[in-house]
């Protein structure tokens, strides 16, 4: 370990990081982010290097395990430089092959390369499959060639170098003014201008300064920063250090959430790379420059990644909002300014600086500049992490990127924003996605949530979802977000149950209007957005569901029934096999009827007849 | 000093008080639940709504949170305010329909009924206790646990709160009389923190007057220490 006192000193080291890495002939990179893992990631890793051992291609080959490269659903993702052959669904069992076939004699296994679920086609290079080829990967897309447990990999891709332009070349004026021209916006979900932001804490008049990565994700379903944190956890620091220097803050911090272990690691372990190579600490590089930085764990509350319950959280309080009156720009940990940014917003900021904000404002519309990464999920035939360039309209993501609505079925809305988001319908599918058009339709761009309805899916069912959520995770400190979401909790369910009133529509409008109205912080004030959007788009939907007992998604087991179609039923029993409840009666041989009192409508009978007997009213 | 204008009219404020004060101070009433004078402000209950204008932007808000700014405006009567303060009205009368003062407070707003079912257990959670016990006792007894419908005031880790001194302050400020204290012999009871303390009976009356918990809390926080029976009579037979 050497400690680097000048910039010449970081480009030597990157210098000599680069010819190393350049005597091996190839490179096989293995996904090891989360949902990797999950599918066993790390046996295919450990395979991968028993083989190599045993085959003495240990000089040659360069075995890497970088973290979440996006493609979640075909994980374990393994790629092989050069000729970027990416195999899909790799198992451990598939390894000798891959070892055998493609690394030694250098030919292709046809069934592990990605095949398209519409037209079947195969594709070699992982940049062809058309889930990447739509997409603009500028912030996650050095996470394939990064092992994020190792800093000469981050270095080999050009880091710390917009650090190093900053500290040399640049004034914190001109960083914030380049982040002004970037048009750089929160990416958290506020879309707030961060050069502006950033300027609020520089010129507050005080000493002690902090800035702070939001790191608490907790939207269902989301994982677009902890991608980014266990996958390139220096970008981060990097981009943190950077607003540091703009804002004059010698201290950071990173807020990150109790259920990320494996971020923790990666964090952790690349805070004292950064440390150890005087990238953070005292005089780093050697300019002067001041600044450590430490990392607050949540405790398990989605209210604290709010700004200000985040702050308390960091005080050691307990995670709940207080009033901003005075925002927490200038008066935040401790009443010391405080300068908040998530953490994609932290990623754009290296890029920024190194390429320009020239470059980066030729990268999405005219009031929303540069990518979003969005966690595509749902009924959609390709799930997982993609960033696209902002005012890509939503067609172009669930139809193109997304590969469209699996089994043929018909797209019914796409929920964006987190659980206080909204549902649009189909015919919005055109909107560009940005900040401004989403909130403008009643719905918002959140963090990057971005969950795919078909038909089969019942808005009233999907709002008591996200009520419920809501409910279980408002602090309780304001009785109107409190009382406010339960009741609009209990009105969905009592709809769902059957048991909806003619008022009910009206008095879930007044409760959306008092909860967002009245209560102190965003969580509460963005809480109805579930309701007001599916009333909004779906208000006939509710109606069937009051005034004809009907749910016409048929989702709401109060209002169905199973019953078997006389004529389609051959008797072959399988159904009968499966039933959990023994409900289903008859000989076999012969059309079997389905017990209405037994019944409790789990869907199993349905799933499992062959022939379509199975009907649901 | 501070310039603001409320409901059209001119009023001068002391840095560090908030909207509320400042119309409490001048005669103009705006229901409230969770605040007290002499307690730190909280936002809890969302009844003392206002609308505030401020660098030409004009929010609803708690008044009792907002700090008093030169040159704001605030209006204390508006549609919308009356609008968000009956709603919450009827939201806090749903949570303690039995209570008096609440009852006395919503019917003052024209709410006699709540379209809601009655929520449970009397209790709004306007924190009046917990600040009470933190700020004016200093005894940290009791705390808010939970989130969201399930938050509630409790004793660390809902066992009995070691910490009471059964000074029954928290028993006083609590406007739905959820919280009582039993008077049994020479013992009070706080149900709901699970609390028996042993009481020291008058030498001159009999009556049972102060736990023996309250006098230790007592002597262990005055500097100057009262003379050695000062507890030894109550403060009628003193």
């Amino acid at each position: 370990m050497h400690r680097l006192t000048s910039v010449e000193e970081l480009e030597k080291i990157r210098k000599i990081t680069l010819e190393e890495k350049s005597k091996k002939s190839s490179c096989l990179t293995v996904c090891l982010g989360t949902g990797c893992q999950a599918y066993a990631g790390q046996r295919v890793y450990e395979t991968l290097k028993k083989e190599i051992t045993s085959h003495n291609l240990t000089a040659e080959i360069e075995l890497k395990a970088t973290g979440c490269r996006g493609f979640c659903e075909q994980g374990p993702i393994l790629v092989l430089y050069p000729g970027e052959i990416c195999y899909c669904r790799v198992q451990p069992e598939n390894v000798p092959d891959i070892i055998k076939t493609t690394v030694i004699e250098n030919r292709i296994i046809e069934d592990l390369l990605y095949q398209d679920p519409v037209t079947g086609q195969r594709f070699i290079k992982e940049s062809e499959i058309p889930f990447y080829r739509n997409q603009s990967r500028i912030i996650l897309g050095a996470n394939r060639f990064i092992n994020p447990q190792d800093l000469g990999d981050y270095l080999a891709q050009g880091g710390y170098r917009a650090l190093a332009k900053t500290l040399e070349e640049m004034t914190p004026e001109q960083v914030i003014a380049e982040i002004e021209k970037a048009n750089l916006r929160g990416r958290g979900g506020g879309g707030f201008p961060a050069g502006l932001k950033w300027e609020t804490t520089r010129r507050a008049p005080a000493k002690k300064k902090y800035v702070i990565v939001n790191a608490d994700e907790g939207d269902p379903g989301a994982y677009m920063d902890r991608s980014l944190l266990e996958g390139n956890p220096h970008l981060i620091l990097e981009g943190l250090s950077i607003g540091a220097y703009a804002i004059g803050a010698d201290e950071g911090f990173i807020y990150l959430r109790q259920e990320y272990p494996l971020p923790l690691e990666n964090l952790s372990i690349a805070i004292k790379q950064a440390e150890e190579y005087g990238l953070l600490g005292t005089n780093i590089l050697g300019t002067g420059f001041n600044f450590s930085v430490k990392i607050k764990r949540g405790a398990g509350a989605f209210v604290s990644g709010e700004s200000s319950a985040l702050m308390s959280a960091i005080e050691g309080k307990i995670g709940e909002p207080r009033p901003k009156h005075i925002n927490t720009a200038l008066s935040g940990i401790n009443g010391k300014p405080s300068n908040l940014n998530n953490v994609e917003t932290w990623a754009n900021v290296p890029i920024i600086i190194e390429k320009g904000a020239e470059w980066y404002t030729h990268i999405g519309n005219a009031t929303n500049k540069g990518t979003k990464i969005f966690s595509l999920v749902g009924k959609v035939n390709n799930t997982g992490l993609i960033e696209v360039p902002m005012g890509i309209p939503l067609k172009k993501i669930i139809f193109d990127l997304g590969g469209g609505i699996p089994g043929g079925k018909k797209f019914k809305a796409v929920q964006t924003g987190g659980p206080s988001g909204g549902c649009l319908p189909q015919h919005h599918l055109d909107t560009p996605v940005d900040f401004d058009h989403l909130h403008e339709l009643g719905s918002m761009m959140g963090s990057g949530g971005m969950i795919v309805m078909d038909e089969e899916t019942c808005m009233v069912d999907v709002a008591k979802y996200f009520m419920h959520f809501l409910k279980d995770e408002s602090c309780g400190k304001c009785v109107s977000c409190r009382e406010g979401t339960r009741k609009m909790y209990e009105i969905l369910e009592a709809i769902t149950l059957g048991q909806g009133k003619e008022e009910d529509i009206p008095l879930l409008e007044e409760l959306a209007w008092v909860t967002s109205n009245t209560s102190l912080c965003a969580l509460g004030r963005t809480a109805s957005n579930p309701v007001l959007s599916t009333l909004k788009y779906f208000r006939d939907e509710y109606e069937a569901h009051i005034r004809e007992k009907r749910c016409p998604a048929k989702v709401c087991k109060a209002l169905i029934q199973y019953t078997i179609d006389q004529e389609k039923c051959n008797g072959c029993g399988r159904c009968r096999n499966l039933c959990p409840q023994k409900a289903i009666e008859g000989e076999k041989g012969s059309p079997l009827t389905i017990n209405a009192q037994s019944c409790i409508r789990c869907g199993i009978c349905r799933e499992a007849c062959r022939f379509e007997a199975v009907i649901v009213r | 000093m501070i310039t603001l204008w409320i409901d059209d009219k001119q009023y001068e404020a002391a840095e560090g008080r908030t909207i509320l004060q400042v119309a409490l101070d001048n005669g103009i009433q705006i229901p409230h639940l969770c605040y007290h004078e002499n307690l730190s402000s909280f936002g809890g209950c969302r009844l003392c709504q206002v609308e505030v204008t401020r660098d030409n932007k004009t929010v609803l808000t708690t008044s009792c949170t907002y700090p008093a700014m030169d040159g704001i405006i605030v209006r204390t009567d508006t549609p919308k305010v009356k609008k968000a303060r009956r709603f919450v009205m009827e939201l806090l009368l749903s949570l303690a329909p039995d209570a008096p003062k609440i009852q006395d407070l919503a019917q003052e707003m024209g709410i006699v009924a709540t379209r809601f079912t009655p929520a449970g257990d009397n209790c709004i959670r306007c924190g009046l206790c917990v600040r009470a016990c933190d700020e004016l006792v200093g005894a940290h007894a009791i705390t808010f646990a939970h989130r969201g419908a399930q938050r509630m005031v409790e004793p660390p880790f809902a066992e009995e709160a070691e910490n009471c001194i059964g000074c029954g302050t928290c028993v006083q400020i609590c406007p739905t009389g959820f919280i009582s204290m039993e008077e049994q012999g020479m013992e009070r009871k706080i149900g709901k923190w699970k609390r028996t303390l042993k009481m020291k009976a008058c030498a001159k009356c009999g009556r049972p007057f102060i736990s023996f918990a309250e006098i230790a809390f007592i002597m262990d926080k005055v500097k100057n220490p009262p003379p050695a029976d000062w507890f030894d009579y109550c403060s009628d037979c003193r």
